[in-house]
């Protein structure tokens, strides 16, 4: 299997880490190497993450270069603008539509950027909006991760049973079915 | 069997496998989760200490009476720790100890990015850096062996990339745990003059045994590739090199100090050119030269912050990816990270900011208060800095005690703000200082302190009064106000600032993430919303305008993201309007 690159990016407290945890998960079940790197401490504290995933027979460094990534995958529409330097030609972003203010646009001092869908529409890749309609993000936005890792299930080379394995080995039982009921949302997105 | 660990969960699985009985540290991001990991495996005596210095005494006894022993901190506690350290140099070991000092180049979390490889040559200590998750793990026990066999403690440096990467780790079972009898040595231990000097004379024949054990250790590892290039690197900067020149030769250094001049000069005579891959200081590359090797290193490579592939590929003049046409990402809106709804350094910080003052802060989440809106710091310059700054101010000054506040939460006060406070007392000063006390160690992740009644395996044990501690240094003025109460507490640093002694206010307000409010959010009305904005002054993400209502100014009005916001009713303090007005359920907590 050739190598996949995946950067995570939202915002601090929407589980890019977690996200990450599982794509690891499945990557070790399916017998492949993996590596992931993540944003600890200050920054968490509602800022800017990202967590990078690279899986494929042998994974050197945990950062995946810039210009590098097959794909974006975005909790937030301002946050998949600010990462997409990752992205390499030809790569595929699925992000979710939400927008979440930062706080100098909380307090008017900066305004949300406009038309980021029809920027990145405008670029030479494959974009995929997410807006989680019809998904159980609607009701519970903290399974948006799930819900998007079932929507990025599509375009890896892994069978649902892997998917849910992974799953049932890294989230904790109490909110499995929850998990899996996003997960499978997505994936029949 | 195979598993996912970080680099600090791998650490902590390598000390369980190496037979370590004992572990001490203090929190600090990127070493903490070593210590929270490994004490949930039996058999280990781990504790959270005050500081590192406490933390590595502590750690130096362990090993005096036997055990195996780690200690855990991040590359500025190792300031803290450097006078045991320099000394524990010398006397050496009776079981193992490694000492895992997790560097931050790019100061993800940190207030600088030191390199602390300098600390392994000014002690001249040995030291292993690993690259990944499974060399963690594996380093940890070549550590402690080469600690028990050379008789001297050990560094394994970290980097961010090492501790909070993630991947495959082979886990095995753990040995037997024996212990050493106690037999005592004191011209060994006790470090009087006449003792030290003998000792120093074995440190220097010890770091020449080390040089020659360096020359065929398994961890220094040739990789024979093109002749045409090699590459020197140790540490997570190799993964970077070999994603960017897969087709080089390469030297890895795992131990990576004392080096070997023998094995450097075998590498260099089989390449044609040396890429020196190392984050930070040319600490290797001056090494080398000083060999009178000819290498490249910090001509092409920064000095400053963390490497990329792309940066150490750059560096050779190679581009290899590709990347989309993207915008231009510089004007993007930045997503600073934040005070989280309820925090009670929101009220504390906003009184400052509102009464003018100057405030010389602390390491903590509160640091985060010196950014817009509040911009209500100073100075912060390390752990329990605060207090001495902030007098210092006023012997410049001698009326600065009036208009000048040191700041410091809980934790940071125990770790190194107590010796501060008392010389303030000591040489007559003014100095009023505002505890935040959250209740935790709580940046870094909610770890817990002499004050919180509870150890790094939540038993529970005494908890340090912290009013009564104040007291017992001489402050006379001691006094516990909320933070999220402004009037009450704006008229109680008015009142500490107004008299010409000493004064603590202890700014008690549990950390929003580790005991949320049940308060229903504040009712906005806004049919009396002005848009006057006093409420988004405090930085509540909760909070925003909205362009709709028949509000008077720019046709904005409050809003309130009921699920995030925390009930704490800070903002409805603010509003004079009666937008905002207290949610139900005050003050009480789930």
């Amino acid at each position: 299997m050739n190598k996949i690159d995946i950067l995570i990016t939202g915002v601090g407290g929407q589980g890019t880490i977690l996200a990450g945890k599982i794509l690891g998960q499945l990557a070790l079940n399916a017998n492949l190497d993996v590596k992931m790197a993540e944003t600890h401490g200050m920054a968490q504290r509602g800022g800017s993450v990202i967590t990078h995933v690279r899986l494929g027979e042998k994974v050197y460094s945990p950062l995946i270069p810039l210009g590098a990534a097959d794909f974006l995958l975005s909790f937030e529409q301002l946050e998949t603008m600010r990462w997409l330097p990752y992205l390499r030609r030809g790569g595929t972003i699925i992000y979710h539509t939400r927008s979440l203010a930062p706080l100098p646009v909380l307090c008017k001092q900066m305004s949300y950027p406009a038309h980021i869908p029809e920027q990145l529409d405008a670029l030479e890749v494959q974009v995929i909006p997410v807006t989680g309609e019809n998904t159980p993000v609607e009701k519970n936005p903290r399974v948006l991760n799930i819900t998007l890792l079932g929507v990025l299930s599509k375009h890896l080379p892994f069978k649902q049973e892997q998917w849910l394995e992974a799953l049932e080995n890294t989230v904790p039982p109490k909110f499995l079915d929850l998990n899996k009921e996003a997960f499978l949302a997505g994936q029949s997105l | 069997m195979k598993v996912i660990l970080s680099g600090n969960e791998a650490i902590a699985r390598g000390a369980y496998e190496a037979g370590v009985t004992v572990a001490t540290a203090y929190p600090g991001t990127p070493s903490t989760e070593i210590l929270e990991n490994l004490a949930t495996y039996p058999g280990v005596n781990c504790s959270w200490c005050p500081n590192e210095k406490v933390a590595l005494e502590v750690a130096a006894g362990a090993s005096l009476g036997g055990a195996r022993v780690l200690v855990a901190m991040k590359h500025v506690g190792l300031n803290v720790a450097a006078d045991p350290f320099m000394t524990l140099a010398y006397t050496g070991i009776e079981g193992g100890l490694i000492l895992v000092c997790a560097d931050d180049p790019g100061m993800f979390s940190s207030q600088n990015e030191q390199d602390n490889r300098y600390y392994a040559r000014m002690a001249k200590v040995p030291m292993l850096e690993p690259a990944d998750s499974e060399e963690a793990r594996l380093m940890v026990k070549e550590a402690l062996d080469i600690s028990e066999k050379f008789d001297t403690p050990v560094l394994l440096r970290t980097t961010t990339r090492v501790s909070h990467s993630r991947s495959i780790v082979n886990v095995e079972d753990e040995p037997s745990r024996a212990i050493r009898p106690y037999s005592k040595k004191a011209a060994k231990y006790v470090m009087l003059p006449a003792f030290a000097r003998l000792r120093h004379e074995e440190v220097e024949k010890r770091r020449k045994r080390l040089i020659d054990f360096a020359t065929t250790h398994p961890m220094n590892i040739i990789e024979k590739g093109s002749s045409e290039l090699g590459i020197i690197t140790a540490g997570v900067s190799y993964h970077y090199a070999k994603e960017a020149f897969p087709e080089a030769s390469f030297l890895k250094l795992g131990l990576s100090y004392p080096l070997s001049p023998e094995l450097i000069k075998d590498f260099a005579s089989q390449v044609k050119k040396i890429y020196m891959v190392e984050e930070l200081e040319p600490l290797l590359e001056n090494d080398i030269k000083a060999m009178g090797i000819k290498v490249h290193g910090k001509d092409l490579l920064p000095r400053t912050g963390e490497l990329r592939p792309e940066i150490v590929a750059q560096g050779w003049q190679k581009n290899i990816w590709q990347g989309v046409n993207a915008p231009a990402t510089e004007k993007l809106p930045g997503r600073p990270p934040l005070f989280c709804p309820g925090c009670g350094h929101r009220g504390a910080l906003y009184t400052l900011k509102r009464l003018k003052l100057t405030v010389t802060g602390d390491i903590g989440c509160y640091t985060l208060g010196a950014l817009p809106p509040l911009e209500a710091m100073d100075s912060c310059i390390c752990m329990g800095a605060s207090v001495g700054t902030a007098f210092g101010m006023e012997k410049a000054d001698p009326s600065a005690w009036q208009k000048t506040v040191a700041v410091i939460g809980d934790s940071t006060f125990l770790h190194s703000g107590i010796t501060a406070l008392m010389d303030v007392v000591y040489n007559k000063g003014k100095t009023t200082v505002i505890i935040l006390d959250n209740g935790t160690t709580a940046m870094t992740g909610h770890q817990d302190h002499p004050a919180t009644g509870q150890t790094l395996q939540k038993e529970p044990t005494y908890a340090v009064d912290l009013e009564a501690l104040v007291r017992s240094l001489g402050v006379s003025r001691v006094r516990v106000e909320n933070p999220l109460q402004l009037d009450a507490f704006r008229q109680a640093v008015k009142e500490e600032l107004s008299v010409p002694e000493p004064s603590v206010i202890i700014a008690r307000y549990p950390c929003a993430l580790k005991q949320r409010l049940q308060n229903e959010p504040p009712l906005v009305v806004k049919e009396n919303c002005i848009g006057c904005k006093a409420c988004l002054g405090i930085g509540c993400p909760a909070l925003s305008l909205e362009e709709t209502g028949p509000a008077e100014d720019q046709g904005l009005t409050v809003a309130i993201d009921e699920d995030i916001c925390n009930g704490c009713n800070l903002c409805t303090q603010l509003c004079r309007y009666g937008a905002l007005q207290p949610g139900e359920g005050k003050g009480e907590t789930k």
